[in-house]
This record gives structure tokens, C-alpha cells and sequence, in this order.
């Protein structure tokens, strides 16, 4: 259970060696003491430094398998963290950039985004659906982008998939509302993390940890949306609005 | 539910496979998820809230578990008859204070709720209804029931010992002590005296003015205490329910400034002294219950209520809880202290000898702190936080706080193996 005071017991990230996901649960982990951590990932060395960097923080840790492109693993990786009890918040973070000039040539690397970013956190999306209906109570942290709220030339592969996971969320929000969940859609800008590592930082760069800590401060307040830095929204709003032909000219 | 078979209904509908247990409810007031089972079953009990049977000269009521302390004050009172035992709300049913063993302010001498039931039906999960005594058979269910939360079946009917009493007022002494030590002093010395005793401290004062607090003490008025325009009525009960309102805020009213006001002008209006005054029992009692919807003044994050009690010896410790609290910027304006008396059997009862103290807090970042620092006190002195008061415990914490959890757990595990009955609170603390 979250108690009065926003605190949970019990974490399940998924894609947990993703930077912003091991930031929120050491956000949480300075605020609950024994915070039940199930880390979802694919195995390997990175999982493990991702368990036992939570278990320094004074978390008890799982770790369970994880392929986003198989919906019976996301299954399976919701069933392992409710065996334990309830899940009170689950994080899903797991996502890929790829390489935009690739992604619109190349079926393969184009269907690979589609499935990791998009299909993957679909199936994700009901599943845990299914266990916080039955809960009758839990936060899902879904972990979207500013590129979901309008294509640009430069990364609009990602983009697509990340404008269906955003929509998929926000609407999987007003569904749960009558149970008791609750869906937080994050939007962080360019984020300096693993996933962007070489790239040129934009204008208004973030960082996992600040990520964590509006993520935390909005699971609080049970915001729906948020955007970080939160000046990212008034730059998109008004990019969002500009006509097409003045966009495409931008250095974006 | 209206009647037992109900329940048996909820029961069998609740021990479905995938289900999330059944929990009976009251009016909903205690201040955490005692009351709440997220994903289960949850009884609605004030609909069975018949009198069953009233024993004017053995001063005993029998009732249906639904029935709330309001609607027995009104029903009682014209038979020169009054509860045992009356918390600061009369918005809670006699199912409810066995539940959570409410205490008043005459716990110093009369116990708490639990003290004074005399028999009690209690459905357990398998839809066997025993009929429980404090010293018969079951009296071990008995005691696992008072103070337990709800956990160990249904409360379907109560047989309460009642006081007989000659009017429906009570004579009150006001007196306001200059800080901390002067309180406890004056507590001390002479609160066996009176049979109702609070005091109302200054959460925010520090420095030398610690503590400082307004003493309000009484007895029940005879007729001869009261002036003739009340003596012609002696048993009315004048008190309405909620006569005022409060409105939706957006932000909550209480900060530190209006904090720092309240508790400055909630002093200055006790008189220095005042003896022998009298008021109705509503007003000395239940005094909120005459504004609605109070909480909203904290917004919409809400307040949590802390409530501790510490032994006598451990007045060193309480007082540094009482500096921690005025130290902490967290601004609180409801502040109760109170001297408790003996406890019961009750496994999970929260009354011990000791002191008491209550402080409301609106949620902002940084109470759960605040809230760790005082268990840590509470615990090194052996003291407890009261669960129908809790909203944030952790199971290893109430665990230390409560040393018959054990004991309450090997009964639970007897009359309830498949875990039915089950509440929020027992998910977060594992009960």
C-alpha cells in the first residue's frame, strides 16, 4: 500500500537498468525504508549492477527476466512482482532511440521500434491493468517523451511510437480511474542518460535524477501529465501550434 | 447489510478464489485505511443499527453493531442513562469502538469502550456466530475482538454497560498551565479527582512557553449544579450535528502562520481560571461534531493524526516529543494531552498507563520524517501509536509497538486460517 503520506512498499520497474528507472526507485528508496524493488531487464551484467546498486540503497531486491518483444515475458514479470504482494507502483521505462535514417529504411530496424517502444508497453500496459483492477488500487509511471507530441524530420520513427505509448497511457489512465489506479504520463526532453550517450545534449537537457524527482513530486500529488523540465511544456505547446511550413525550417 | 444473513452472503462471496477478503464498516472515521479494503469486500454495518433491548435499572443496551454512538446518546439520556464511554465524535458505531477501543476523556478512570462490553456476537469466517464474554470461554476471541481492528470476524451485537446520570451536563473547570512542566504538574497532582480530564497544548509554542496548554476537566451536573432554566429540562440534549459547514478549499487554510495564530488565540481565550462552569455534554465532548467536513480546512493532501501514548516514567521522553513536534515547523492545531489509566486485556488495545498526545499535521514534504523521529522515541520508551489513528506505520514498527502481535496473530490464524477478513491497514502492517 502507498500510505497517507505517499510512501509505497513496493516498486516493479520495468526495464529496470534504464537510468531514470533506478532514479525514481533511489527517490523512493530515501523516503521508504525496506522498499520492495522487482527489477524486470534482460539478464546480464547490467541487471545485476542495477540489483545490487538498489540493494546499497537498502532495498529488497528481485530480479525477473524481461523481453519487450514478447508479450508472454511482461506476463510473467507482473505475475513474479504480485506473488510477493501488491505492486504500488509500477515504472515503465524500458524504450530504444534507434537511428532515425535507419528506422524509416530498413523494415526490420523500423518494426524493432515499433515493437520495443510501442507493442511491448501495450502488452505491459494490460496486464498490469488486469492486476491493479484487482488491487483496487496502483500508480502506473509511464515514461514518455516530448517527441510523442509532434514528428519532426529528425526522429519521427521514435516519435511515432512514443505518440502511441503516451495516448495508450493517458487513455489507460481514465479507465483506471473508476478502479482506484492511477497513470502518471511523464515527457522529460533530451535526458542525459545510457540511451543518449554520444548525442548532442538540446536545449533544455535534463537528467535521470531530476526525471525522478518531478516523477515523485507528481506521483504525489497525483498529477496525470508531467513535463521535465517543466518549461518543456510551454515550448512544445507552442511548437505544437506553429503551421508546418514554419516547423520544417527549424533547427530541430 | 441489514441482517446476519448478509453477512453470510458477503462471506461466501468473499471466499471465491482471486477475491481480496471482506471487511466490516462503520461510518468511516477512523483517520487511516482501517476502514478501507482496497479491491474487497466492504460491509456498510449503519444500516443495522436497531436497540435491541434496555435494562433501565441494570443500566445495560443491547444493540445491533451498526448502531452509532449519536443515536444512543439521544436514546439514552431521557432514561437518566449515558455511555460508558464517549470519543471526540459521536459519529462512530459500537461495532467500530470495539474495533478500535475508543477511549474518552475519563479513561483515567473508566477505561475504554472495550472495558465495558458486556457480550458480543461475533460471525467469524466460517459463519459460526459465538457469543463472546470478557472472562467466558472465548475469552481469548473476546479480547482478540477489542482492539482488533475488525480482524478476527463481524461484530453483530453488543450489550453495553451504561452510567446513570441526572442530567445531560457536566460541570466543567478551566484552568491554563504556562508550559510543559506546569502541566504535567497539575495533571498529576490532582486528575483522579475529576471524572473527564483533556488538556489542549500549543504545538507551536517553544522556548519557555513549551507545552503550554489549557486544562479543561470535569464531572458529570447533578440536578442541584444546574441553574433553573436548565433544570427544567435537566436531560435534554441540546447538541445538533454539524450546524456548520466548511467549504471545498483548494489549498488548505492551516499553515505555519495561521497555525501560529490559532494555537496563540486558542490560549489566550482560556481564562487564567475558571471553576464550575457548566456545559452540555456535546460541547464539552464532541465539539467538532458541530462543524462539518472540518478536514477540508487541510486541503487536498489531508492530514495525518499522530497519537502516542508513553509510560508515566517516560516523562523525559515526552517531553522532547513535545519539543520535536513545536521544533519541527510542521504546524498542528487540534493538539491533545491526556493522562491514560490502566488497560484492558484487549491484545491490540492502544490505552496504557501513561501519557497521551495527539497532533494533527497537514501532509507536506518532510512529515514522514518527522513521524520516523517520534517513533524512534515512542519506541525507546516502550510506548505506541494508536492504529485507528494510523495511516503510515510500517509492520516492523508496529510490531515492536504492540508486543502481544504475536498472540493476536495465533488467534486470527485459529478463527480466520484463510485470511477473509483483511483492511488496508492489515496489508500495510501485516496484522
Amino acid at each position: 500500500m502507498i500510505d497517507a503520506l505517499g510512501n509505497p512498499q513496493s516498486l516493479l520497474l520495468l526495464g529496470g537498468t534504464s537510468d531514470i528507472a533506478l532514479a525514481i526507485a533511489h527517490a523512493y528508496a530515501g523516503r521508504a525504508n525496506g522498499l520492495r524493488v522487482v527489477v524486470a531487464a534482460r539478464p546480464g551484467p547490467r541487471r545485476d549492477d542495477a540489483v545490487q546498486d538498489l540493494q546499497r540503497a537498502g532495498c529488497v531486491v528481485r530480479a525477473v527476466d524481461l523481453d519487450a518483444r514478447l508479450p508472454s515475458s511482461q506476463t510473467a514479470a507482473v505475475d513474479a512482482a504480485a506473488a510477493e504482494g501488491d505492486i504500488d507502483v509500477a515504472v515503465l521505462a524500458y524504450g530504444v532511440l534507434g537511428d532515425n535514417e535507419q528506422a524509416w529504411h530498413d523494415v526490420e530496424t523500423g518494426a524493432e521500434l515499433a515493437e520495443v517502444n510501442f507493442v511491448g508497453p501495450v502488452t505491459a500496459g494490460i496486464v498490469l491493468a488486469d492486476r491493479i483492477r484487482r488491487q483496487g488500487h496502483g500508480v502506473v509511471v509511464a515514461l514518455s517523451s516530448v517527441a510523442a507530441e509532434r514528428p519532426r524530420r529528425s526522429n519521427f520513427v521514435y516519435g511515432s511510437t512514443k505518440a502511441g505509448f503516451d495516448a495508450f497511457y493517458t487513455g489507460l489512465g481514465e479507465a483506471l480511474r473508476e478502479h482506484g489506479g492511477h497513470v502518471l504520463v511523464v515527457r522529460p526532453g533530451f535526458v542525459h542518460s545510457k540511451m543518449t550517450q554520444g548525442l548532442k545534449a538540446a536545449p533544455l537537457a535534463t537528467t535521470p535524477d531530476r526525471v525522478a524527482a518531478a516523477v515523485v513530486a507528481a506521483v504525489d500529488a497525483r498529477k496525470e501529465q508531467v513535463w521535465v523540465p517543466p518549461a518543456m511544456r510551454l515550448v512544445m505547446s507552442t511548437l505544437r501550434h506553429l503551421p508546418r511550413p514554419v516547423f520544417r525550417r527549424l533547427p530541430l | 447489510m441489514t441482517t446476519p444473513h448478509d453477512v453470510t452472503d458477503a462471506l461466501a462471496a468473499a471466499s471465491a478464489p482471486r477475491q481480496r477478503g471482506l471487511l466490516a464498516r462503520g461510518l468511516g472515521r477512523s483517520y487511516g485505511d482501517a476502514a478501507q479494503n482496497s479491491g474487497g469486500l466492504v460491509l456498510d454495518m449503519t444500516a443495522f443499527k436497531r436497540v435491541l433491548n434496555l435494562d433501565t435499572v441494570g443500566a445495560e443496551v443491547r444493540v445491533q453493531a451498526g448502531a452509532d454512538l449519536d443515536q444512543l446518546t439521544r436514546f439514552l439520556l431521557p432514561h437518566g442513562l449515558w455511555l460508558p464511554v464517549v470519543p471526540g465524535t459521536r459519529q462512530v458505531t459500537v461495532g467500530g469502538a470495539i474495533a478500535a477501543d475508543v477511549h474518552g476523556k475519563n479513561h483515567h478512570v473508566a477505561g475504554s469502550f472495550g472495558s465495558h462490553v458486556l457480550e458480543m456476537d461475533l460471525m467469524t469466517a466460517d459463519g459460526q456466530v459465538h457469543t463472546l464474554t470478557p472472562q467466558g470461554v472465548d475469552s481469548e476471541l473476546f479480547w482478540a475482538t477489542v482492539g482488533g481492528m475488525g480482524m478476527t470476524g463481524v461484530i453483530l451485537h453488543a450489550t453495553v454497560a451504561c452510567s446513570h446520570v441526572e442530567t445531560a451536563y457536566v460541570v466543567v473547570d478551566t484552568e491554563r498551565a504556562r508550559d510543559i512542566d506546569d502541566l504535567l504538574a497539575r495533571l498529576t497532582t490532582d486528575d483522579d479527582t475529576y471524572h473527564y480530564s483533556v488538556a489542549w497544548f500549543d504545538a507551536l509554542a517553544t522556548g519557555r512557553a513549551l507545552g503550554r496548554a489549557v486544562i479543561t476537566r470535569g464531572r458529570g451536573a447533578t440536578l442541584d449544579d444546574l441553574p433553573p432554566e436548565l433544570a427544567r429540562e435537566p436531560l435534554a440534549f441540546g447538541s445538533r450535528s454539524a450546524s456548520l459547514t466548511t467549504p471545498a478549499l483548494p489549498l488548505g487554510a492551516v499553515n505555519r502562520w495561521t497555525g501560529r495564530a490559532f494555537n496563540e488565540l486558542w490560549y489566550r481565550k482560556a481564562p487564567v481560571e475558571r471553576r464550575a462552569e457548566v456545559q452540555a455534554i456535546g460541547t464539552f465532548f464532541q465539539p467538532l461534531d458541530a462543524v462539518g467536513d472540518w478536514n477540508r480546512l487541510y486541503g487536498p493532501r489531508g492530514f495525518c493524526q499522530y497519537q502516542f501514548v508513553v509510560p508515566f516514567e517516560a516523562v523525559e521522553t515526552f517531553r522532547r516529543a513535545v519539543e520535536v513536534i513545536a521544533g519541527s515547523g510542521h504546524p498542528s492545531c487540534l493538539n491533545v494531552l491526556k493522562r491514560l489509566g490502566p488497560s484492558n486485556p484487549g491484545m491490540l488495545s492502544f490505552p496504557a498507563p501513561g501519557w497521551t498526545l495527539a497532533v494533527d499535521l497537514p501532509v507536506k514534504p518532510g512529515l514522514d520524517r518527522l513521524f520516523a523521529q517520534l517513533d524512534d522515541l515512542v519506541l525507546s520508551a516502550g510506548g505506541r501509536v494508536y492504529l485507528a489513528k494510523d495511516s503510515r506505520l510500517t509492520a516492523a514498527t508496529l510490531s515492536s509497538m504492540y508486543p502481544r502481535l504475536q498472540e493476536f496473530r495465533a488467534v486470527r490464524a485459529k478463527v480466520d486460517p484463510a485470511g477473509i477478513f483483511v483492511s488496508d491497514l492489515a496489508r500495510r502492517t501485516q496484522l
